[in-house]
């Protein structure tokens, strides 16, 4: 679609003029700018060691496994973050639960903090928010070996972050969050094997704290 | 008991200027930094003031490179003569008030050298030489610009700068330093600057490029040289071509100072007759002041005008420094050989500016602003 004339604003080029072509009003009104930040800088710079970052409530940091209500681990071994994580680098060992309410756990979880590329994807596809990215960002290690999380590294991450303000646990809906909800709902019948009453001893799904992302069931 | 005065002057010179330049870096840092509206050195020391401590300490310790193809005797010998002849430059520019008996601490290493404008134009000038050999020999063609940019510039700027003092030297009589200074320590109102405006603003503009400062620092622009001439240099000898360039702007800062703001001079606090106790470190202090704030002055002038191409800089020196330093010289002949008051010099000095402004314009009546633009050597 081509420009109509009346949107074209036409810009005449400044006359240079006496003043102008003396230099001199052009170097005074630069110098009254450099003087002034001299006198009186706007810094906006942090401290960075002194002062910490303030960061948003999403920031993708060092990942968490979250527990449930009873301190136990709360992933199912599902392998949909490990199937979502573009970089691969999430490895996990299912089992059988040794608990009535769910099929699976995971004996192995380990996350290579180094291949990660903190997307967040393994958040998004975990059915039951038990894998969330915290708002740790600064992660060293003396070695590769050490920047391999395991299971209770990532358990013992959660206790670390969990009251600290920063990184709120994002639902709370039913033990096993919202995917186990659906199990229930649409296989009533003992298609899940574990909680036959989807009320249960928790009392009715209350809505998502916080929800964080649209899920189509 | 002279030697021991030359001594002593040597002693204070040297230490005083190694200390100043290393404090120059810090508050150079700090200037830009504040310009910029960052922080600038704050960790080593209380606010960074062992920063340059530190750099010193990595100077020395940094392996220090001679590339294979380099020419190594200029390699080595180039940032020596820069520094040598900085410093040479340095002994006959006084920095405190002349001894008040006989026999007093002079305050200079060679003080009341006749010649002594003329000695540190000569001597500074051949510093160039130690940036053009060590862009030369460092066999690299970023090097080799730099120097070749360095020399493009000589040519521009010397005769401007010396055009532009004789003035100075035709109001005191004299190219005495001392003697510059007495002429000028009556009063707040004899001041050189007061007749000599222009001749300041070229002076000052040529020690910019002289000391290799921007807005004229074309031998060693970062963005397009790599670092230009001192591109292959480390450790130690790069530390002395730093070394070297700041005290040219000591120098030019101090010369500055001397010829046209009154040297030590301050109304009321330091005159000549003032002989309280302790006139002398009042003396002293006030043109350090002083030459503290024309380096400043340096420093905030860095971050404000941009960088001359250097057709640019050797159009603004030819077609309008040595004309304007040339026009200004007759003035002041004229003002001198009539007995007219000095103070002709300063609207004559103004009306200068504003016809050779007119003129040009006048002259470009008609010709596309950008061909105008650098026929008037001025930026596009």
């Amino acid at each position: 679609m081509p420009i109509k004339p009346e949107d074209v604003t036409w810009v005449k080029e400044p006359q240079y003029g006496l003043l102008d072509a003396m230099y001199l009003p052009a170097i005074a009104e630069g110098l009254r700018t450099t003087v002034q930040h001299l006198f009186k800088p706007d810094t906006i710079t942090q401290q960075y060691p002194e002062e910490k970052p303030d960061l948003p409530l999403n920031y993708r940091g060092v990942h968490r496994l979250n527990r449930d209500d009873q301190g136990r681990v709360k992933c199912v071994a599902c392998f949909l973050c490990a199937t979502a994580c573009p970089a691969r680098c999430i490895e996990i060992v299912g089992d059988k639960a040794p608990w009535p309410d769910r099929d699976k756990y995971p004996t192995k979880f380990v996350i290579d903090e180094l291949k990660c590329i903190y997307c967040g994807m393994c958040e998004e596809a975990c059915p039951v928010d038990a894998i969330e990215l915290t708002s740790i960002y600064d992660l060293v290690g003396y070695s590769r070996q050490e920047m391999l999380f395991d299971r209770e590294k990532l358990l013992s991450v959660y206790d670390l972050t969990v009251n600290s303000g920063k990184d709120p646990i994002r639902t709370h809906s039913t033990p096993l969050g919202p995917a186990s909800q659906i199990a229930t709902t649409l296989f009533p019948a003992g298609g899940s094997a574990s909680v036959a009453d989807p009320v249960g001893p928790l009392g009715p799904p209350s809505q998502p704290e916080l929800p964080h992302h649209e899920r189509t069931p | 008991m002279n030697w021991i005065h030359a001594a002593v002057a040597i002693v204070v010179v040297l230490g005083g200027v190694l200390t100043l330049c290393m404090y120059l870096i810090w508050i150079e840092r700090k200037v830009s930094a504040r310009i910029q509206d960052r922080i600038g050195p704050n960790r080593v020391g209380p606010f960074g003031l062992l920063q340059s401590v530190a750099d010193g300490i990595k100077f020395v310790l940094k392996e220090d490179v001679i590339p294979a193809t380099a020419d190594k005797a200029l390699f080595v010998i180039a940032p020596t003569i820069s520094v040598f002849t900085t410093m040479l430059a340095f002994s006959v520019v006084p920095f405190g008030p002349p001894p008040s008996q006989p026999g007093g601490f002079p305050f200079a290493i060679a003080a009341n050298l006749d010649i002594g404008i003329l000695f540190v134009f000569a001597v500074t000038s051949l510093a160039v030489y130690g940036v053009i050999l060590g862009g030369w020999s460092s066999n690299n063609k970023y090097s080799a610009l730099g120097s070749l940019r360095s020399s493009a510039q000589v040519v521009s700027y010397e005769i401007p700068l010396g055009l532009s003092v004789l003035g100075v030297g035709l109001l005191a009589g004299s190219f005495n330093l001392e003697t510059v200074i007495a002429g000028q320590a009556v009063g707040f109102f004899h001041w050189n600057i007061w007749f000599q405006p222009l001749a300041w603003l070229i002076f000052f503009a040529s020690g910019l490029a002289e000391s290799n400062r921007l807005p004229f620092d074309l031998p060693e622009c970062e963005q397009e040289l790599v670092g230009g001439y001192h591109t292959e240099y480390s450790a130690l000898k790069f530390a002395m071509f730093f070394l070297a360039e700041y005290t040219h702007v000591i120098t030019t800062s101090f010369l500055t100072v001397i010829m046209f703001f009154g040297g030590w001079h301050f109304p009321w606090i330091a005159e000549p007759e003032s002989v309280y106790t302790g006139a002398t470190v009042v003396k002293v202090l006030v043109l350090l002041a002083k030459v503290g704030g024309i380096i400043t002055f340096i420093m905030v002038i860095r971050w404000t005008i941009p960088r001359f191409r250097f057709d640019q800089l050797m159009a603004l020196t030819w077609k309008v420094f040595i004309p304007l330093s040339l026009a200004n010289l007759l003035g002041m002949m004229i003002v001198k050989q009539y007995d007219l008051s000095l103070w002709w010099m300063l609207p004559f000095s103004a009306a200068l500016v504003v016809v050779t402004t007119g003129v040009s314009l006048w002259m470009t009546r008609g010709v596309p602003e950008n061909v105008a633009a650098q026929w008037r050597g001025r930026l596009t």
